[in-house]
């Protein structure tokens, strides 16, 4: 079993995340803890999925990581440097090497721009074409790669299917050659038969240009589909971490459980016989001091140093049963 | 079985600036007494058209060119706007899919789940509230007496869709539309709803009409399934019949497309290309351009049903006697085999047939 998982220790390390904290109105009354210490690695070149529920606090962690929020305390490091102490002048080039695609395909393009400059834009903010011909050129280039035609430089966003314009924000995106790409809930506002399509194109775009994605999503077998590993977060911390396969197959934290067994599958026989796990969140609010811990090799859960072997025993158990 | 609501030849267009856009083109379906049916189809297929027509909620500039909608012997489509009244929120009634827009920000939910009460005239104002309290307590809101008084704002989403569910439900409605009730909810609140909306439907034994399209919800909840393509009915059948022996190649590429939690391969299969405009539909079958089984009778005639057993039809020429035989792709055939695995061990009951294939009677 454990032969299919990467071995972290050979890769290098893109994104780290130490100990991250994110409180929105601090100090005060209506204090919010969207993060709560979190710590972890994004490799290059794997997709890591962060999944959980609506308040979870996952956008928070992509935003954090992309800078549009000061964390309250903790470090993010991107390839290497601390990205809170990157300086004003060479913030352009950071923002060059990171990404974002957006949920909602039909408010994160600007209605008044032409595709060609929605596209363009981060090639003149970047000054990366010298002049007008390369510019489009450039961009029917990008047009090409995400399954798009030359003439839909020239339209409005407005002109567009979701799944379309899903595609304009990947170009958008893409333009600038970024290694790190963020992609919030990039699918959940399409129709089932397209999601397909930018899933697929997201993967090929990925194997081409060697990318590194977080992928952030609450649809739990599209994640699995798409990840090598997976991070599931609840309440602003990390409830547990390993490779897609492990946390599919063999989950330890019962919050996980009652989430994997919550998903909906297309087979009539599984959903008359299914078995929903409810979730006693006292495991988290007890008022026990609880960490990341390594159960079995690359496999973390959120445990106390007691309920370690008791998680261990269930890992052992099922891989016994494998 | 006793059908309680019949839907026959169903065609509605919408004008617009750019002309007329046929939204819902010669639609046949039934609801039976006490059964879940799912309506399944990608955005812009006219299930949500459809339903809304049901309950005489169309937009002002859609147009009923044919077709009728049959509920307790009256044509639904003939009555007056006051009729419709009596008969939407206490017979029929709706619950859509966003919690958020769907109640009303500043009138207490107590008040919000009596209001079909009051309406319909049928009690006095506190017998109303005496029973949205008992229906909010059905619907699973702790502590619902002293919750009365309190605002939408201050529940959370899956709360507030129970509220919805509750208005929905107050009057003991004969049927219940649900236009995708959870595709805005967490999976966890998704399956509570799901749990809650079986559990309602065996107590106050209600038909559900539920339109998704999300698959694993459907699997969950339906009885039978129709799936719906440009404005048209292509495939319907009994929820096994549609999951594991699925015949149109529409609907093999939408159970294709979602990864199941054992989907090993390199590339999810994607339906390629975009559904067609409606203001000019095409003449043929018009999935044809998407297909990859069409032949070139699908660019020139629309399909008629065919047969697959008494309670399935699929609209698809590939299922004509002189069609050439096709292979459906890999993990339909596992589902066949599934099928008659399950069928075999009595888990399911074998679809009957009453005859071997053939077009049905009515088809054109």
């Amino acid at each position: 079993m454990m032969q299919n998982n990467p071995q972290p220790q050979e890769r290098k390390k893109l994104v780290e995340v130490k100990h991250l904290k994110q409180y929105f109105n601090a100090g005060r009354r209506n204090e919010v803890k969207a993060i709560d210490d979190i710590s972890f690695e994004i490799y290059e070149g794997e997709t890591f999925g962060l999944v959980g529920e609506s308040g979870s606090g996952k956008s928070t962690t992509g935003r954090s990581i992309i800078r549009l929020y000061t964390p309250t305390s903790g470090e993010i490091e991107f390839n290497g440097t601390d990205i809170s102490k990157i300086k004003h002048k060479d913030m352009l080039q950071f923002r060059r090497e990171m990404q974002m695609i957006f949920q909602d395909p039909y408010a994160s393009l600007n209605p008044r721009m032409k595709v060609k400059d929605i596209i363009a834009e981060g090639l003149d903010i970047h000054h990366l074409v010298k002049n007008e011909a390369e510019r489009d050129a450039r961009v029917n280039e990008l047009l090409d790669l995400v399954g798009l035609s030359h003439d839909h430089a020239t339209r409005y966003p407005h002109e567009f299917s979701g799944g379309q314009r899903q595609r304009i924000g990947i170009a958008r995106a893409l333009a600038v050659e970024p290694r790190f790409i963020i992609a919030d809930e990039p699918i959940s506002a399409l129709d089932v038969s397209i999601q397909a399509q930018v899933v697929n194109l997201l993967r090929d775009i990925q194997k081409e240009q060697n990318l590194t994605y977080l992928f952030i999503a609450h649809d739990l077998s599209m994640v699995k589909y798409i990840s090598d590993r997976i991070a599931v977060m609840h309440n602003g911390r990390l409830m547990e971490l390993s490779s897609a396969d492990e946390v599919y197959n063999h989950p330890l934290h019962p919050y996980t459980k009652s989430l994997l067994s919550a998903v909906p599958l297309p087979d009539p026989f599984y959903e008359r016989n299914r078995h929903r796990k409810g979730y006693d969140d006292r495991i988290e609010t007890d008022g026990q001091l609880r960490s990341l811990k390594e159960i079995v090799p690359g496999h973390f859960v959120l445990a106390t140093e007691e309920e370690v072997a008791g998680y261990q025993a269930a890992a052992e158990e099922y891989h016994l049963d494998d | 079985m006793e059908k309680i609501l019949e839907v026959k030849d169903l065609q509605i267009d919408f004008d617009t600036f750019a002309g007329s856009v046929k939204a819902i083109r010669n639609v046949d379906f039934h609801l039976n007494k006490g059964e879940t049916l799912a309506i399944v189809g990608e955005s812009g297929s006219g299930k949500s058209v459809t339903v809304r027509s049901i309950m005489g909620l169309l937009a002002n500039n859609a147009q009923v060119t044919s077709g009728s909608i049959d509920f307790k012997g009256r044509d639904i489509l003939k009555l007056s706007n006051r009729e419709i009244e009596k008969i939407r929120g206490n017979d029929i009634s709706m619950i859509f899919q966003d919690p958020m827009t769907s109640l009303d920000p500043t009138m207490p939910i107590g008040k919000q789940v009596a209001e079909p009460l009051l309406i319909h005239g049928s009690m006095s104002k506190k017998k109303a509230m005496a029973r949205a309290e008992e229906v909010l307590e059905l619907v699973g809101i702790t502590n619902a007496k002293n919750r009365m008084k309190d605002y939408p704002h201050q529940f959370s989403g899956g709360q507030r869709q129970r509220i919805v569910i509750a208005i929905a439900i107050v009057n003991y409605p004969e049927i219940l539309i649900a236009d995708e009730p959870t595709t805005a909810l967490d999976v966890t609140i998704q399956a509570q709803i799901i749990d809650l909306m079986k559990e309602l439907q065996n107590k106050i034994e209600t038909s559900i009409i539920f339109i998704t399209h999300d698959l694993g919800v459907v699997a969950g909840i339906a009885d039978r399934v129709a799936v719906m393509y440009a404005g048209k009915i292509i495939e319907y059948g009994s929820v096994d019949e549609i999951f594991y022996n699925p015949q149109h190649p529409y609907t093999w590429g939408l159970l294709n497309s979602m990864p199941t939690l054992d989907t090993d391969s390199d590339r999810l299969y994607a339906i390629p290309g975009t559904p067609p405009n409606l203001l000019n539909p095409p003449k043929g079958d018009a999935f044809a351009p998407r297909n990859p089984y069409a032949m070139a009778i699908d660019y020139e005639a629309m399909p008629p049903f065919f047969k697959i057993s008494d309670t399935h039809y699929a609209a698809t020429w590939l299922l004509h006697p002189d069609a050439p035989k096709t292979e459906p792709p890999v993990a339909i055939k596992k589902r066949q085999a599934e099928f008659q695995r399950l069928v075999a061990e009595g888990k399911i009951n074998q679809p009957e047939y009453e005859e071997e294939g053939g077009v049905k009677d009515d088809a054109e």
